[in-house]
């Protein structure tokens, strides 16, 4: 009885340790999950609190411009009317124009990267482009305004103006004076920032493609070249154009380096070396001195308008990008 | 004990009281416009060295400066965009000007040397407004008898971001050119019917040396500094004036302080012929009944330093102090106005 007893008890003994264990696991895990969870939380709630303060903000410009604040293309502080047309078409030319650019080099530098460089050069190349990704981006308007904007307006807007003279609709969007500074200018300039972003993704994609697939393609006798645009490129599609639009992200959002070389002038201008502007270069512009609510608040709906189409532009990449990772998966 | 041992004792005793009043020194918090942000930081140091009183400015530009000082967040704020005499009202403020500068137009012309062109304000207008094309245009030509104009065509350079700077330049023009007024008016940023916009003066000054018949606009210290191009200007009694501090402070005198509440007074197209037609002075905003009554006073301490004995630094920078008779004009606003809780005037 009484060994039995002891035993009993030991298996007791045995048991409540076994459960204050697993007790302390489950305890451990759900702890963590909460805290993974809160930092989740704390993400979206900082989110929503952007939204909520830039809607806040642009009430006043909503109320007194409602929906013609996006089509009536007027900015005049001096007369209280506001409209938000020549910054969200200078925004968007902008960066079509850094993304026709950045695309093609950005590939050309990951496909060359992963397929082409010798081994020993895939580092420092690598490092270079990534350096380019961490140059602040005043420096690039820096270099922009002095360097750049100067041998564009002496030595490249000149030979556009004459080489197009004659071409319809190029004749217009290649039209002078050359300032130097303008669209053209800033698009040149995002596509430099832009550059690192596209190769950097392109070039990882490109590394999921099972090498598998590619031996089957050269044993069939295929060209590098034909590796690449029959198996590489339509294998990570999805992946590269996902890389394309966070570079497009960027570019949307870019400032300091915009402000520098646009010219910054409220206008819808037809030619690409007119003066324009950006959304993100007018709030950089105004906001300091811009002192009464209507203007304030018009400078706020600008920055919506531009956090819209951003969300827009990184939603359609993170769906792309999820469903390359199902596609790999697969 | 000797002379000297007498003078180290005394010394140490002044240093330690120094050091007592040191610790005791009131700071000063500021925030508003950006222009006069080198010369107050400039008396700053020299009146920390003297009194112990400490100033802190931030330069985030004449609107957050309004705000902050409505917001109550600072003991004063400044602008170069006074305040309506209904906006000080609603928020209980207090406005004068503290400091003055110039604005000059600016050129880039093959062989024209500084101050050898003369424009004048609708002239001036009309480049704005992109009329006038080129530089030999007839308008320019009947202004310039005798100086050879090249045919280059104009390149408008503005400011970018919002400024005092463009706001006493658009008023200038929106006061000499109906024209002007009707199509653009002022504020501190506009929207401009030519030109490229650049940031700053810094900015404007780099496009203006950048770009051959460029014509913009800068504080004079900048026009200085850089060696610029500068214009003479046809005043409003009709007088070639040149840019100069003369020019500046003849400006300010002739303003007729005594009769704009509030000093709202905007110093562009004053009187008087050997007044600058494009003269700017910057605010200082403060409340009438201060939460913070030390630091209010201790303010209201240094800009009576900076009117006293400020000149020299000021104009060391190319500012232009206010004129004696307008100062004396501010510290009667101050006695009226400045209160403290106990409804008896901060300052006598």
């Amino acid at each position: 009885m009484a060994d039995i007893a002891v035993k009993s008890g030991r298996v007791i003994d045995e048991a409540a340790a076994r459960a204050r264990v697993l007790t302390g696991f489950k305890f451990r895990d759900t702890a963590f999950r909460w805290l993974t969870l809160s930092a989740a939380v704390i993400v979206l709630l900082l989110l929503g609190g952007v939204i909520a303060t830039l809607i806040n903000g642009s009430i006043p410009a909503f109320k007194a411009f409602g929906f013609r604040f996006l089509f009536t293309n007027v900015w005049n502080p001096a007369t209280g009317q506001y409209g938000a047309p020549a910054a969200v078409y200078g925004t968007v030319i902008t960066s079509i124009i850094a993304m026709v650019i950045a695309v093609p080099i950005g590939l050309g530098v990951a496909i060359f990267l992963t397929e082409l460089c010798p081994h020993a050069l895939r580092r420092p190349i690598g490092t270079a482009i990534e350096l380019l990704a961490g140059i602040p981006s005043i420096i690039y308007g820096l270099w922009g305004l002095f360097v750049l904007a100067p041998f564009l307006q002496q030595h490249v807007q000149p030979l556009l103006i004459g080489l197009f003279a004659k071409v319809p609709v190029f004749n217009i969007l290649f039209a002078g004076p050359p300032y130097g500074i303008g669209l053209l200018t800033a698009g040149l300039i995002l596509a430099i920032m832009v550059i690192p972003f596209v190769s950097a993704v392109s070039r990882d994609v490109f590394d999921t493609v099972p090498p598998l697939l590619k031996e089957a393609g050269y044993g069939n006798g295929f060209t590098t070249w034909e590796v690449i645009s029959n198996i590489v490129i339509p294998y990570t599609r999805v992946g590269v154009l996902g890389g394309v639009m966070l570079g497009l992200g960027r570019a949307l959002g870019e400032t300091m380096a915009v402000t520098f070389v646009i010219g910054n002038a409220d206008v819808i201008p037809t030619s690409l070396m007119a003066p324009g502007t950006t959304i993100s270069a007018a709030i950089a512009n105004e906001f300091t001195e811009a002192v009464d609510e209507l203007y304030t608040s018009s400078l706020i709906e600008l920055g919506l308008i531009l956090f819209v189409i951003t969300f827009v532009v990184l939603s359609i990449s993170r769906l792309m990008l999820m469903r390359l990772e199902r596609q790999a998966g697969r | 004990m000797s002379f000297k041992t007498l003078a180290k004792v005394g010394l140490i005793a002044g240093a330690v009281i120094g050091a007592v009043v040191a610790a005791e020194a009131t700071d000063i918090s500021g925030a508003g416009a950006t222009f006069p942000y080198p010369i107050y930081s400039k008396w700053a140091a020299a009146y920390k060295t003297e009194t112990g009183d400490s100033l802190n400015y931030q330069s985030i530009g004449s609107g957050g400066g309004i705000k902050q000082i409505e917001a109550r967040l600072v003991t004063f704020g400044a602008t170069d965009k006074p305040l309506e005499v209904a906006d000080l009202d609603k928020n209980g403020l207090v406005q004068w000007p503290q400091v003055m500068g110039g604005i000059v137009p600016v050129i880039n012309l093959d062989g024209i040397a500084a101050g050898s062109i003369i424009l004048d304000g609708p002239t001036l207008a009309k480049i704005f407004l992109g009329e006038i094309k080129t530089w030999d245009d007839p308008a320019i030509a009947k202004l310039n008898s005798g100086v050879k104009l090249p045919s280059t065509a104009i390149a408008v350079v503005h400011r970018a971001d919002g400024s005092g700077t463009t706001f006493n330049f658009t008023d200038y023009l929106s006061k000499v050119s109906p024209d002007w007024k009707a199509k653009v008016g002022s504020a501190t940023a506009v929207q401009w019917p030519v030109g490229i916009g650049a940031k700053g003066n810094e900015g404007v000054a780099n496009n203006v040396v950048q770009t051959k018949g460029a014509v913009g606009y800068v504080e004079y210290a900048y026009a200085l500094q850089n060696k610029m191009t500068y214009t003479k200007l046809i005043n409003g009694a009709g007088k070639v004036v040149a840019p100069t501090a003369g020019a500046f402070a003849a400006a300010a005198a002739n303003a007729d302080w005594a009769h704009a509440p509030g000093f709202h007074l905007i110093l562009t197209n004053q009187p008087g012929d050997a007044s600058w037609p494009i003269t700017a002075a910057t605010f200082i905003l403060l409340p009438k009944q201060p939460k913070d009554e030390p630091a209010a006073k201790a303010a209201l301490k240094f800009f009576a330093w900076a009117f006293d004995k400020g000149g020299p630094a000021a104009e060391s920078l190319d500012y232009i102090p206010i004129p004696a008779a307008v100062v004396t004009l501010i510290k009667k606003t101050w006695a009226d106005d400045v209160k403290g809780a106990d409804g008896k005037a901060l300052v006598n």
